[in-house]
């Protein structure tokens, strides 16, 4: 049986690095190349020596599919292009073709220019890696070589995120990469066809949550920055630069447009200029309203939303502030909340997960006071919010597009273990299928029954069809006659006289004959007549004839009456039928044994 | 020339009656053309190839075939059919047959075996689609024949087992259309040669194609099915469990299909018991089709959304837990076990399986529960609002609602748990939605009571930008209980921050504390000392009376004190004068108050009921005493329609029910008036050239009445044919003043005889307009003039000047009737208010936007009537047409203008003022098409010859509002 092997380099149980290998019907291809937040040595890479332990990984892998921008899942691309080696196609869509490079320059100056590493992949090297990029569009077919197919299904989560279908010949995967299944302010809901995959490798990250509805957050979120700015007080939302900070801002935005409110809004800089622009450009990537409105307004122009300076934070007066990075760990969103944290009046609504460490997860669980570096201490005041604005899908959304896309294996990725363990059950609970989630390395094979395609000549089947009932019923198979002809990889069903011919054999004829022996006292003529009568009666809707030169046919068999040499009394009726004749043929013998009935004429 | 002008008005009369009935046999021999099917006979033997034929019926199919002639292009038709070869030539005539047997008029039954027929022969799929298709028309164009019905369903049986799937959806359509259920289609069939055995209906047959391969033909057998039911046939019950597997179809437009098929089942056998699968249990037929319905809502076509949040609202038989569980969530798991495991249930919730997302780190798991108890897909109806309400499709959030609100209406507790979720909506990012939101809150608002922090939210809408959110949510909350008198408070100070920030929402804040105060004079009781800043020991100092925020105060207070007597022993001196002065000048929101004590007895007699009786036997009385004035002196006649006028006047004042009716009567009278003062002048027995001065006021006088009787035309609402005659009647007598007069002045025969000529049509007119109305207006100037018409028409014009002198003289005041209901279009403009002291400055030749906020009442039509028009100091006017869009209808008979007009002009070295009023637009052909048969779009052009038709104009109907503006020169 054919299988699908997956092996998970990163992501598997874990989140982070994601990095997924799947060989399906002989191909290598490997979804998603990213580093892990969390390290600084080399587990923040994928481990690329489980591929090759020397040499170049192109004969290895067929295709490179990189899912959304977000490091983890792109990080570690240009470091195996170029350092490890790899020359094939690796594939994208044009968003993340566009942002990509932004963050992966982002990522490097920070790890070589601040924290000085050596030894890491250079600027041109990121260029040399994105010229192997090919691009891809929603729902387009792309061919990557003869058998290999892929084809992208929108996937909200980041401006650009995509879920791909991996197809050869008739297996299937489907890779989901991040998705989220519920619109927000400026994505579109993921959405894929009943494409039935063999297997559905789908992240994992919610997999106990299922979040409530997401009015109910925005209308907390904006109640609560609309109560502290009326109280004269500041707030900062620590954000990454890119995703969720654009989602907030618009929804800011639309509420300061909606409600008059004159209180700044200020955005630290950085890359998110430079990304703002691509938002700009790549609208029908984005959610109906925005689609429908850009005409007359692009809603990634923000009116109210200005770039923020580092003086403006001592600025008397309510305002609000988005700062980076997302957990209050370093950087523009620390400062600014050390100089916030003394005041009641201020807040912090931190908007997502906060990896254990970071000030943002110390906060979220209600220390008070911090220890900060020169044994200083702070003492946090302010309102600490949290309001989950993270664009994954809930356990519901994963129940949703398993739903939809209707596979016949499932395999988790992108989320802790426990938590997984728990999704699997589930899954396999409500849909009866095999759910697998392998950890880092872990091979998991999963073995298809994929059909085997035969081309049916137009004649036999026409043929058959006029033979049969109606139409044919799906339900119902239906059995039919034809030789099946194996030649050079392909498969035929044609009929027998065609696949004779095509052979150059000729036909053979098979015939059964049998005697039966009769009681019979009348003469052969007569005898033939009476049998001919008596199958005339019993064999209704058959033509039986009966011919001058001695013999009974019905249908195409033959029948023929001689008297036993000994007895003249005892007949011998002679049979013969052809092989395709054979049930009618048995049938007469066997009522043929049984005598004819007396009251014949 | 008087000779002609006599033949022409005696043809005219000889003919009135006639002339619609001569015109239809004209048009009739103008149709009947024999050279239509014989045309085109030539026309298809000419064809020399398919190209030639297809082109000739291309060209003959626009235009339609009279009744007579259809069987005989028909025939010509069929003829050719058989002889032709090529596919799309039949094609053609097949459709050509569907359309003709269409035609009023004609019955189909002739060429139904001529279509069967064919449809025997025919070999092309595509042919045979639409020879199906004309069948199916046929077989509507005969619905009282039962054979021929049962023949097409037979060959429609026939033909169902093609494998075009195009002849097998016709085929199904037509069984939809034509099957019937009680007549069961028997073995008689079985020599057209179908394979169906047995007896079988229509139904069955049709739910066989349920399970076709082609997803168009799954789609026709389920409309099909519910063409059945929309003709009445009642579908069985074991379709359900077909239809249910359809909801899974790969193709949208089968599901989209089955979700209505499902509908309709559920709601033909609500109560039925189907059983659970997978458990022992059942449950309530509409119940099983909810939860599968609702599953829908998350469905993956958007269009399928939409049908499935859509059909839900329509779903009111559903029993209530299942309801409710359309807005959860988290308790999704076990709804259809509900009943066996009640325990498990309460276990799971309190065990807080999942996380919501709204705290930190409150998804750490927990220990593992028990698999059976967890169904993470919802098997029922479970969130499926929540889903729909935050789709990404705006249509399926707008769907969502309406469900919604529908299913609140019926169940009062569903009202107060959707309460939540259609606040969340106010919030959405489409204003559509919000808009929509908001008026489904009002719709179930007697349902509920809000609760402090449900109102908060709803009150923080407040702020929006937008005005119609705004104005909806103000609608909203006249008509929200609200619990406490914090709620109260909370309202008012919301209201009042809200008139603060965007003042023009003045008059919809007041009417909005009006509601509020009368709804819940009890709670405000408590509130009134620290409302009116009372204390008990020192006077307080006496607030500022044109203070909206305190006028608004007042509005609350005083509309609580009406139901509660107590309440005015809290006001303090200037409270009762404030009254006072508020009851007088915002009657409209103040109620009446009995104010104990102070010996003002302020309650006032204006709105005490059964006044409408007397001042309507009042207003009648006038009208009878104004008819005595034929028998009165000149002077005395006067001297009453003076007092009459006076009295209506002041009754259209006092009796707001009335006042149309007062006013036009009173304007009737002082055209009666004026005519009377005009014919009464001195002048008419002077020599001609000795009283030029005096005709003078007499052209006025007639020029006024024309005036004055276009407004009584067009300004009232609710007018008989009656009035209208009157009031014609009034202007031809005005038309016959000014003739008259002119005829006296001026010099010179010509001008005279074509506004002779012009008078003449104008009786001519009057009389084809009114002739049902003649028997009413005997004795009358018209009547005497048509009496006199032969000799008018044939003398000169001197004389015939002369004629109308005396019979205008002669003739009497013509009684007014007043029709049930008559309204008299109004007009006020909101804003500008014209109290701004500040000029609008702006750059000269360039354009400054004015807003125009504006209420009409009762004016029909208002996009094409109601103009606006600017006043420049100069003399200069402009009138602006504004765009449909900005009337909006908040009430019927009424009607809100909010648009902005643009003002431009050149330099000016002081600030001035412009004038900007509303004027009601009309044309006095309006009235002819009224009783002229309504004229089709393509005929109006030759139509519109009555002379009238020229007469245009505009009356204004609204007080002029002052605009202070200064354009500046421009800086170089």
């Amino acid at each position: 049986m054919p299988e699908i092997k997956v092996t998970p380099l990163g992501a598997g149980q874990d989140v982070g690095r994601s990095c997924i290998l799947v060989s399906i019907g002989g191909k290598n291809i490997m979804l998603d190349c990213g580093m892990h937040m969390g390290y600084n040595d080399d587990r923040r890479f994928p481990d690329f020596s489980y591929i090759t332990q020397n040499g170049r990984l192109t004969e290895f892998l067929d295709c490179v599919i990189i899912s959304h921008f977000h490091l983890d899942h792109c990080g570690a691309l240009p470091f195996m292009s170029e350092m490890v080696g790899y020359d094939g196609p690796i594939y994208m869509t044009h968003p993340t073709k566009a942002i990509c490079p932004i963050l992966l320059e982002d990522f490097r100056k920070i790890t070589v220019d601040k924290k000085g590493e050596t030894n890491f992949f250079t600027s041109q090297m990121i260029k040399d890696c994105m010229k192997k990029v090919v691009p891809l569009n929603l729902h387009q077919t792309v061919q990557v070589d003869d058998e290999l197919e892929i084809k992208a299904y929108y996937a909200g989560h980041v401006l650009g995120a995509a879920m791909v279908h991996i197809k050869v010949g008739s297996e299937s995967v489907v890779y989901t990469g991040d998705y989220n299944m519920t619109p927000d302010r400026h994505l579109g809901a993921a959405w894929i066809d009943k494409c039935r995959p063999d297997l559905l490798i789908s992240e994992s990250t919610y997999a106990t949550t299922i979040r409530d509805s997401k009015r109910c957050r925005e209308r907390d979120f904006l109640k609560k920055v609309h109560e502290s700015i009326e109280r004269g007080g500041k707030v900062l939302i620590p954000v990454f630069a890119l995703g969720r900070a654009q989602e907030l801002c618009i929804l800011l935005e639309t509420f300061w447009e909606r409600m008059n409110l004159k209180a700044p809004i200020y955005f630290s800089t950085g890359l998110t200029e430079k990304a703002n622009h691509y938002y700009k450009l790549f609208i029908t990537w984005t959610n109906q309203k925005i689609r429908k409105t850009f005409v007359q307004r692009n809603m990634f122009e923000f009116k109210h939303i200005k770039a923020f300076d580092r003086s403006y934070a001592d600025n008397p007066g309510p305002m609000v502030v988005f700062a980076t990075p997302g957990m209050l760990h370093a950087g523009q969103s620390l400062q600014i909340f050390k100089k916030w944290a003394g005041n009641e009046k201020n807040m912090v609504i931190m908007p997502g997960y906060c990896v254990q460490g970071t000030i943002g997860h110390k906060i979220l669980n209600g220390q008070r006071k911090l220890e900060m570096e020169g044994r200083s201490t702070l003492d946090v005041k302010l309102q600490v919010e949290y309001m989950s604005f993270s664009a994954h899908a809930d356990a519901k959304g994963i129940m949703q597009l398993i739903r939809m896309a209707e596979p016949r294996n499932m395999l988790l990725v992108h989320g802790e273990a426990v938590k997984m363990e728990f999704l699997k059950g589930k899954i396999e609970q409500e849909f009866s299928i095999d759910c697998h989630m392998p950890a880092n390395g872990e091979t998991v094979a999963v073995t298809t029954n994929p059909s085997v395609p035969v081309d049916i000549s137009l004649n036999l089947l026409k043929r058959e069809m006029a033979l049969g009932g109606p139409l044919p019923d799906p339900k119902k198979p239906r059995t039919m006659h034809g030789t099946l002809i194996m030649k050079e990889n392909s498969l035929k069903l044609v009929s027998s006289e065609q696949a004779l011919k095509e052979l150059g054999l000729n036909e053979h004829q098979l015939r059964f004959t049998c005697r039966v022996q009769l009681q019979d006292p009348h003469s052969d003529s007569d005898t033939l007549h009476r049998i001919y009568t008596h199958l005339k009666s019993v064999l209704k809707g058959y033509t039986i004839q009966h011919l001058p030169d001695g013999t009974v046919m019905v249908e195409s068999i033959v029948i023929k009456v001689s008297s036993c040499a000994e007895d003249a009394n005892t007949k011998v009726l002679l049979l013969s039928w052809s092989y395709q004749d054979e049930d009618l043929g048995s049938f007469l013998s066997t009522l043929l044994k049984k005598g004819l009935p007396s009251g014949l004429c | 020339m008087a000779a002609h002008l006599k033949k022409r008005v005696y043809e005219e009369f000889s003919r009135v009656v006639q002339i619609t009935h001569e015109e239809a046999p004209a048009k009739k021999l103008r149709l009947s053309k024999p050279s239509k099917s014989a045309a085109l006979h030539i026309d298809l033997c000419k064809a020399t190839n398919s190209t030639d034929a297809l082109q000739y019926l291309l060209h003959f199919a626009r235009k339609p075939v009279e009744v007579e002639s259809v069987e005989g292009v028909v025939r010509i038709l069929l003829e050719h059919y058989y002889k032709e070869t090529d596919n799309s030539v039949r094609l053609k005539i097949a459709s050509l047959l569907g359309l003709l047997s269409k035609t009023q008029g004609f019955s189909p039954d002739c060429i139904v075996d001529d279509a069967i027929n064919t449809l025997n022969n025919e070999k092309s799929h595509q042919v045979l689609a639409q020879l199906l298709d004309t069948l199916l028309v046929i077989g509507t164009q005969l619905p009282e024949s039962p054979t021929v019905r049962l023949r097409l369903i037979q060959m429609a049986c026939k033909h169902l087992s093609d494998t075009y799937f195009g002849v097998r959806n016709k085929c199904l359509k037509l069984l939809g259309c034509l099957g019937t259920v009680d007549a069961p289609l028997t073995k008689d069939n079985e020599g057209a040669g179908t394979s169906l055995g047995d007896v079988r209906d229509v139904q069955t047959i049709i739910s066989d194609y349920f399970g076709d391969q082609d997803p168009r033909v799954r789609t026709a057998a389920l409309k099909a099915m519910l063409q059945l039911h929309e003709r009445g046939m009642k579908i069985h019950e074991i379709i359900y469990d077909q239809a249910c597997r359809l909801l899974t179809d790969d193709y949208e437009q089968v599901r989209s299909a089955a979700v209505q098929m499902v509908w309709v089942l559920s709601q033909l056998y609500p109560e039925s018991i189907v059983p659970i699968p997978s458990s022992n249990e059942e449950i309530r037929l509409v119940d099983d089709a909810f939860g599968k319905i609702s599953h829908m809502v998350s469905d993956g076509s958007w269009m399928v959304r939409v049908q499935a949040a859509k059909t839900l609202g329509s779903m009111l038989q559903v029993s209530p837990h299942f309801l409710e569980q359309t807005l959860d969530k988290k308790l999704m798991s076990d709804l259809r076990r509900k009943r066996t495991a009640h325990e498990r249930a309460k276990e799971l919730f309190t065990s807080g399986e999942f996380s919501s997302g709204r705290k930190w780190a409150d998804d750490a798991p927990k220990e593992k529960l028990d698999r059976n108890t967890v169904y993470l897909i919802a098997s029922g109806a479970c969130g499926a609002f929540v889903h729909g309400l935050e789709d990404e499709m705006f249509e399926v959030r707008i769907a969502a609602v309406d469900a919604l609100s529908k299913l609140a209406r019926s169940s009062p507790s569903f009202a107060e748990k959707c309460l939540d979720f259609l606040v969340d909506m106010f919030n959405d990012e489409i204003e559509e939605v919000r808009l929509q939101s908001i008026h489904v809150l009002r719709e179930i608002s007697t349902h509920i009571t809000l609760r402090e922090d449900q109102l908060d939210t709803v009150l923080a809408v407040l702020e929006d930008s937008s005005r119609d959110i705004r104005e909806a949510l103000h609608e909203l909350i006249c008509y929200t209980n609200v619990s406490t008198k914090e709620c109260v408070q909370l309202a008012l100070l919301e209201l009042l921050k809200n008139l603060n920030k965007y003042p023009t929402d003045r008059n919809s804040v007041w009417k909005c504390l009006k509601f509020l105060g009368s709804r819940h004079p009890t709670l405000v009781l408590p509130l009134v000392p620290e409302l009116l800043s009372t204390h008990p020991y020192f006077d307080t100092p006496e607030p500022d009376m044109d203070d909206p925020a305190y006028i608004a105060v007042l509005v609350l207070v005083f509309n609580a004190a009406k139901s509660c007597p107590t309440m005015p022993a809290l006001f303090s001196d200037h409270t009762f004068r404030h009254y006072a002065y508020l009851r007088d000048s915002l009657s409209h929101l103040v109620p009446p108050l009995r104010l104990p004590g102070n010996g003002l007895d302020l309650v006032d007699s204006r709105c005490s009921s059964g006044s409408v009786e007397s001042a309507q036997l009042f207003l009648q009385q006038s009208l009878n005493r104004v008819s005595t004035i034929q028998n009165l002196e000149a002077p005395g006649a006067q001297e009453l329609l003076n007092f009459t006028i006076r009295d209506l006047q002041r009754l259209g004042e006092l009796q707001m029910e009335l006042a149309g009716a007062a006013d036009f009567c009173a304007t009737y009278l002082r055209c009666q008036l004026l005519l009377m003062k005009a014919l009464q002048e001195k002048l008419w027995n002077m020599a001609v050239p000795l009283c030029l001065k005096q005709n003078v006021t007499a052209t006025a006088a007639a020029q006024q009445i024309l005036e004055e009787t276009y407004k009584l035309e067009f300004l009232y609402g609710g007018l008989e044919s009656r009035q209208v005659a009157t009031i014609h009647h009034v202007r031809l007598q005005a038309k016959a003043l000014q003739l008259v007069l002119t005829a006296r002045t001026r010099q010179g025969l010509d001008p005279l005889i074509s506004s002779c000529e012009k008078f003449l049509q104008d009786i001519e007119s009057f009389q084809r307009l009114f002739l049902a109305e003649l028997p009413h207006l005997q004795d009358s100037f018209v009547d005497t003039l048509l009496e006199l018409m032969p000799r008018l028409s044939s003398c000169k014009p001197v004389e015939m000047v002369k004629i109308l002198q005396t019979t205008l003289r002669q003739s009497g005041l013509l009684q007014l009737r007043l029709p049930e209901q008559i309204h008299r279009a109004t007009a006020t403009i909101i804003e500008p208010t014209g109290e701004s002291d500040n000029p609008l400055r702006f750059t000269t030749g360039l354009v400054v936007a004015l807003d125009i906020d504006a209420t009409l009442e009762h004016v029909q039509d208002p996009q094409n009537t109601v103009k606006v028009q600017v006043l420049y100091p100069d003399g200069q006017s402009h009138v602006i047409h504004p765009k449909p869009g900005d009337f909006r209808k908040p009430a019927p008979d009424r009607h809100r203008l909010i648009t902005q007009v643009y003002l431009s002009h050149t330099a000016w070295t002081e600030p001035s003022q412009i004038e900007v009023r509303l004027l009601l637009a009309y044309s006095s052909s309006s009235t002819t098409s009224l009783s002229a048969p309504k004229l089709g779009w393509s005929d109006s052009v030759d139509g519109l010859q009555s002379p009238e038709a020229a007469v245009e104009g505009t009356i204004p109907f609204s007080k002029p509002v002052k605009v202070y503006i200064m354009p500046k020169p421009a800086r170089r």
